[in-house]
């Protein structure tokens, strides 16, 4: 146990996997006292989860975004950042991806990767604003991206009634040829609303993972968010790699936002309230340990608590919010891993 | 319309949407003072909000009246102790304070709808009969001119609000207590080479944070949405940040920049009954105040500077 402790990188392993049991005792412990049966409960959440190629497709459809939203948390950072405008990059890549969807006339073979373009486009100026204004005033990244959060919330909102409104707080549909949404997958899982959005989140995670890990671009900007410092004194421009990662980030959002608009609505909607998806992306960050492949994982686990919830309300009669106290809880624990470590060596000791 | 008419509509409509936001923003100061990032008030808010509805429904039925006020003071204490799963996580198991204040706020959301859905059996809960009313200030509402703009159709919570922002001052920069708590979030080391007990006065600063952003919820619950649902506290929490980061972490200069963010927001409903604010998109009355932090913070509306340890757990012995 001692050895294990260590070794970071199997510790970088046991704390989600120790967080995740923590949140579930925790979430049974809640169940309990509140008069629920947590065996039922949870049954109900994993069949909701795994029952059957419905389910499955649908766990896949909310990790899609989720994943992508946790790249961008995981990348900044990795470069010492910490980005919690995600869900406003997203806000505004989705809003820039219906747009391009809607108003261009192009053929689907184009049209879906503009369409994804433009997304990363508006989320990544949106995320470069607090890049620039960090690395130009050293103003902190966390509160700037806040209020952009809401900025973006409330002109987003502005713009569709504005000049995209087609009624019923809806926007107008995209254009069928920007469409990411297959027959062939919703099909081959019984009517999900699976789409191609899944391959977009994989193929971004190992760019993210490509970037970060092989390249000098890559390398400068985790230098950069270890040491500001000695990085300047490597003779690297730090400035730089502050907008830039907080650019790259927000691209990774706002394709985040793209599979909402191209993949799951297909339209957006004049929204009074945020998503949820970028909080739950620092979540899946965390847990992912900001390792692209962690991150896959963690957005499947809690893509699929999310779209179970309700089955779980339906069959068992636990209130859904459930799942939002469990996933909660495994950020606080991951958050608060010196407790897990603490634990770990105390359990050690008595071994001895 | 004339210019005092004008005054008489907005300025009460501010000072009635400012006072949550004062309380709230009042506690992220004592937090943030002791070096604690206040990210986690948003949850505390929502916390308090659904204890102050929670007790006055189950009461009102006996103690009528009174009961609103009753419950404002049990949603301090249930947000104080809610604040403590903050306190323990940041304090002493040193976690990271950003990400738990995230994970606090989604908590406070996920576990009051909950307990919601498993008291009510519905997603929100009915509307309170008793609420903490809008009132002509006896006496004072009868000058002349001003009367009317600062004493008439405004809730009590609104004066106090004011008046506790005065309070915090003096406590902060006038007691001892206060001393500690400034130098323990500027230089944590040496006030306990000092003999003052960090961790100690961190917890407190926490939980007092929990009372003040507890009452915020509930002054808002009670006296501007009526109920509790998921989206009753939707990023007032966060104005409450922002507004003590324009108020430059100073207790007064927090109230009046909630008081401007009220003004700002209550300008976005009242606005259509103002001849020269008719033609501005409202959206850009509810935006101004995210993007005036943002420029608070860069310099351009003289520098904000957080308390220095601000974000860093202590641990004794590191330097």
């Amino acid at each position: 146990m001692q050895k294990l402790l260590k070794n970071q990188r199997l510790f970088n392993i046991v704390v989600p996997l120790f967080s995740i049991i923590l949140g579930i005792l925790v979430g049974a412990i809640i169940m309990l006292v509140s008069g629920y049966d947590p065996v039922t409960g949870y049954g109900a959440l994993f069949n909701g989860m795994f029952g059957n190629p419905k389910s499955i497709g649908e766990m896949i459809r909310a990790a899609s975004p989720l994943i992508l939203a946790g790249l961008a948390v995981g990348f900044a950072f990795k470069t010492g950042l910490f980005n919690i405008g995600v869900e406003g990059q997203l806000l505004v890549g989705w809003l820039a991806a219906v747009y391009v969807g809607y108003a261009l006339d192009l053929p689907a073979i184009i049209h879906v990767p503009v369409s994804i373009l433009a997304a990363a486009i508006a989320g990544g100026i949106w995320g470069m604003i607090p890049g620039l204004l960090k690395a130009r005033f050293k103003v902190h990244e966390v509160i700037v991206t806040i209020m952009m959060n809401y900025i973006a919330l409330y002109s987003t909102a502005d713009i569709i009634k504005r000049y995209l409104y087609a009624g019923n707080e809806k926007s107008f549909p995209i254009k069928e040829s920007a469409s990411l949404a297959s027959t062939f997958l919703a099909d081959m899982t019984n009517g999900s609303r699976l789409h191609w959005g899944i391959v977009v989140a994989v193929i971004v995670a190992v760019f993210m993972w490509f970037i970060l890990e092989k390249t000098t671009t890559g390398y400068e900007l985790k230098a950069v968010g270890y040491n500001q410092h000695a990085s300047m004194y490597a003779g690297m421009n730090v400035q730089k790699n502050i907008a830039l990662s907080m650019t790259i980030s927000g691209a990774f959002a706002g394709i985040a936002g793209s599979m909402e608009a191209l993949g799951t609505f297909q339209n957006m909607t004049v929204m009074s309230a945020f998503t949820g998806t970028g909080f739950d992306g620092i979540a899946v960050a965390l847990l992912g340990a900001n390792n692209p492949f962690g991150i896959i994982l963690a957005a499947l686990l809690f893509g699929g608590l999310t779209t179970a919830a309700p089955q779980m309300n339906f069959n068992a009669n636990v209130p859904q919010e459930l799942v939002d106290v469990i996933i909660a809880l495994i950020i606080f624990f991951v958050a608060a891993s010196y407790l897990i470590r603490y634990i770990l060596t105390r359990f050690s000791k008595e071994g001895k | 319309m004339s210019f005092l008419d004008i005054l008489s509509i907005i300025i009460p409509a501010a000072l009635y949407t400012a006072a949550p936001l004062i309380f709230t923003a009042l506690g992220a100061v004592f937090s943030e003072k002791s070096g604690v990032i206040g990210l986690g008030v948003e949850g505390l808010m929502v916390f308090g909000a659904f204890s102050g509805v929670l007790t006055t429904l189950l009461l009102e039925g006996n103690m009528g009246e009174i009961t609103p006020w009753l419950a404002i003071l049990i949603a301090a204490i249930a947000s104080g102790i809610f604040s403590l799963i903050y306190g323990v996580a940041v304090i002493s198991l040193r976690a990271d304070q950003t990400v738990t204040g995230v994970a606090i706020n989604m908590l406070a959301v996920g576990l009051t709808l909950f307990l919601i859905k498993k008291i009510f059996n519905k997603g929100q809960t009915d509307f309170v009969d008793f609420r903490i009313d809008k009132v002509d200030f006896p006496i004072l509402s009868d000058i002349p001119v001003i009367g009317d703009i600062f004493f008439s159709g405004i809730p009590y919570t609104s004066y106090i609000a004011i008046a506790m922002a005065f309070v915090v001052w003096y406590i902060i920069y006038k007691t001892p207590f206060g001393l500690r708590l400034r130098s323990v979030g500027e230089h944590p080391a040496a006030a306990d080479t000092m003999g003052i007990n960090v961790n100690r006065t961190r917890y407190i600063a926490v939980i007092l944070s929990g009372v003040f952003a507890g009452v915020g919820g509930a002054v808002y619950a009670l006296s501007i949405s009526g109920n509790f649902t998921g989206h009753t506290i939707a990023g007032q929490g966060f104005l409450a940040i922002a507004a003590m980061i324009f108020g430059k972490w100073h207790p007064v200069g927090a109230m009046a920049a909630a008081l401007f963010f009220g003004f700002a927001q209550s300008l976005g409903i009242t606005g259509a009954q103002i001849p020269f604010l008719q033609d501005i998109p409202s959206v850009f009355l509810i935006m101004a105040p995210y993007i005036l932090t943002i420029l608070a913070l860069t310099g351009f509306v003289g520098r904000a500077e957080a308390p220095k340890a601000s974000g860093v757990p202590y641990i004794k012995g590191t330097r």
